[in-house]
């Protein structure tokens, strides 16, 4: 267990520093990347904007500049070209917002991947089964800013029932919180059911045909128990390291599309408006805390492995 | 037979697949008794392995179509609910497989998949049914079964799998065993280790016991009758004497002669039956066999019935030569075979 925790927090330096620097190259070689144009503001002219990339270190070696911006990062000093906030204050105050809409979200798409899961591979091939079949596909292919936008045209503009975007802290009114995520939460999990149920599945197919099933069978276990305590058992592996990856994903400020359509200020909507005014330190900010929840979640996920299947050892 | 533990009556079972409807069982009849070794051999695909999953009612599925009877204690397991068969399953009837390595679950303990066998079909504490797990393993031969109930199955060797298993269809003392190729994923020195361990614990239970094989040494020291399959259906049954020292069908004859033998001519290939087993999709007609058969009459176009055709009580077999050809023309270079020739 500390070989594989060592091994493991190495690794992690290793992916940030990748990441770091190739987010950082990225901004320096595309077109309309120099800040120096959009701090100086649009009346600036060449005298003023060479000032703000002397004052910013612009003009200094890109290597100079990486360490420099490297720094900041590590102290959190780091601070937006465009409006000059601090970035890890922003992404702190996005997390709450960010979490809320994931926890709920995971909750339905889980209960449902799952449910609709099973039920299409204990009807394998029959009117269920199609029919679920049909519902996953529509999910996968329905875009998120699609079904969000559409939620949010018949359910609180045609029919007032939800409030059109926003949010409330769930310290402040549990009740409120929960009926302004509703809609972004079915929004996020549409796809993710999708995916959960078509992979379910075809696992839990697939694990039907091992011969220990066949064992638990002619013992005469009942079918409940053959499902859930035999088929399921190992089906479900593969969803558990699923989800890991995909709740380190949203949580890490993924929820792009679900966070600006439906006006949420979490991490992801952060992550837009970084990305939509070319704002480099939110976006290198926002980068390597993903990335961060990415590997870590990971080598939970690992663990969780290790402890489902008995056979498989950590220091391996 | 009245006085039959188990008694199957020309059991037909078929599967719709998408190349057509296989006739995996095409009439199988025989009965078993209490005590009694009735081996099932026959090449891969002749149906012993279906007949076999058929009694515990493990072919059930929306393709497969059965016909026949299994009488099992005043019921019909082909037509029991599932509730019947799963009562019987585990409890009066155990079933063994071929891999020990697939069969058991590999994330559960050893111990508590011989428990659930237990807890299944009786009333008892969770402490209760460890305990009987660790009897078990003691009874098959398991070294400090106390420690090793706990180990997880990648844990055990091959041979420790399958006696793990034993262990696991023998704990409620069921009255049938069904061993399906019991040996046949095993080296050769484990194999006559577990035989004899089933013999052991056979006798201890008093259990009767369906051993499907394809290894007929197995079947001369262990079986008391046997029934040889072709095709899905059985071409020759008796006692196990009766089928080895007077064999009735060409296709036992050649089963026989291609047993290799320790004074055999070392640069000699060893003897095998030519041609391949057919299609159950599309068998030929008449005799199954008689493609393959170098003794192939024009009257082979008609399927022979399994009746008695020598003295012997209980000895019945499948082909239209009368004893005296057959006697006469089973003898190969001076013992049981079948001529070479035919494809």
């Amino acid at each position: 267990m500390l070989r594989f925790t060592v091994r493991r927090l190495l690794n992690m330096v290793l992916v940030m520093i990748a990441l770091s620097v190739l987010t950082f190259v990225i901004f320096n070689v595309i077109p309309g990347g120099d800040p120096a144009l959009r701090i100086a503001g649009r009346n600036a002219n060449e005298v003023v904007r060479e000032q703000v990339r002397e004052d910013y270190g612009f003009n200094d070696p890109i290597y100079v500049q990486y360490a420099v911006m490297m720094q900041k990062t590590i102290n959190g000093e780091l601070i937006s070209y465009s409006n000059q906030l601090n970035v890890r204050e922003e992404i702190v105050r996005g997390i709450p917002v960010t979490l809320s809409l994931v926890a709920g979200a995971a909750v339905i798409w889980v209960f449902f991947g799952v449910l609709f899961g099973v039920l299409s591979a204990v009807y394998a091939g029959r009117l269920p089964d199609r029919l679920l079949n049909i519902v996953a596909l529509v999910g996968i292919s329905m875009p998120v800013f699609w079904v969000g936008l559409m939620l949010l045209y018949y359910l609180t503009f045609r029919v007032e029932a939800f409030p059109p975007g926003g949010y409330t802290g769930l310290t402040e009114n549990p009740l409120d919180w929960a009926y302004h995520l509703i809609l972004p939460w079915f929004a996020l999990s549409i796809l993710f059911i999708g995916f959960y149920s078509r992979l379910l599945r075809s696992n839990v197919l697939d694990v039907s045909n091992e011969d220990y099933i066949r064992t638990a069978r002619s013992k005469g276990v009942s079918e409940r128990r053959v499902l859930t305590r035999h088929t399921l058992r190992n089906a479900l592996i593969p969803i558990v390291t699923l989800f890991g990856l995909d709740l380190g994903q949203v949580i890490g400020g993924g929820a792009i599309l679900t966070e600006s359509v439906f006006g949420l200020e979490g991490v992801g909507k952060y992550t837009a408006d970084s990305i939509g005014s070319l704002d480099l330190p939110p976006i290198l900010g926002v980068v390597l805390y993903g990335g961060f929840l990415i590997v870590l979640m990971n080598a939970i996920v690992d663990i969780l492995y290790a402890y489902l299947d008995p056979r498989i050892r950590l220091n391996a | 037979m009245s006085d039959a533990l188990l008694s199957v009556e020309d059991l037909r079972v078929r599967f719709r697949t998408e190349d057509g409807v296989v006739r995996a069982v095409d009439g199988v009849s025989f009965d078993l008794r209490a005590g009694e070794v009735l081996a099932i051999v026959g090449e891969s695909g002749s149906g012993k392995s279906v007949t076999a999953q058929t009694i515990m009612g493990l072919t059930r599925s929306p393709n497969a179509e059965f016909e026949g009877r299994i009488a099992y204690g005043g019921i019909d397991l082909l037509s029991a609910s599932d509730d019947e068969l799963r009562d019987i399953r585990g409890e009066e009837i155990s079933m063994i497989f071929q891999d020990p390595m697939t069969s058991l679950h590999p994330v559960y303990r050893v111990g508590w998949q011989i428990a659930e066998i237990v807890q299944a079909h009786h009333r008892v504490s969770r402490a209760e049914a460890r305990e009987r797990a660790i009897e078990m393993l003691r009874q098959v031969g398991i070294p400090q079964p106390e420690r090793r109930v706990d180990n997880y199955p990648h844990e055990f060797s091959g041979g420790m799998r399958q006696r793990a298993m034993i262990a696991m269809a023998l704990a409620n003392s069921p009255r049938i065993l069904i061993a399906d190729e019991p040996t046949t994923a095993l080296d050769v020195t484990i194999q006559a280790q577990i035989m004899q361990l089933l013999a052991r614990l056979k006798d201890e239970l008093d259990s009767a016991v369906i051993l499907i094989t394809h290894d007929l040494g197995i079947v001369a020291e262990v079986a008391d009758r046997v029934l040889v399959m072709y095709a899905g259906m059985p071409v020759e049954v008796g006692s196990t004497d009766q089928v080895f020292y007077d064999p009735q069908h060409p296709y036992t004859w050649g089963l026989l002669g291609s047993i290799a033998r320790v004074d055999q001519d070392l640069t000699e290939r060893l003897p095998s039956i030519a041609g391949s087993p057919p299609s159950m999709l599309a068998r030929p007609e008449g005799c199954p066999f008689r493609p393959r058969c170098p003794h192939e009459l024009a009257h082979c176009l008609e399927l022979p019935p399994l009746e008695r055709r020598v003295d012997d009580q209980g000895h019945s077999d499948r082909c239209w030569l009368t004893p005296e050809q057959k006697r006469e023309r089973r003898m190969v270079e001076g013992r049981i075979g079948l001529e070479a020739g035919v494809a």
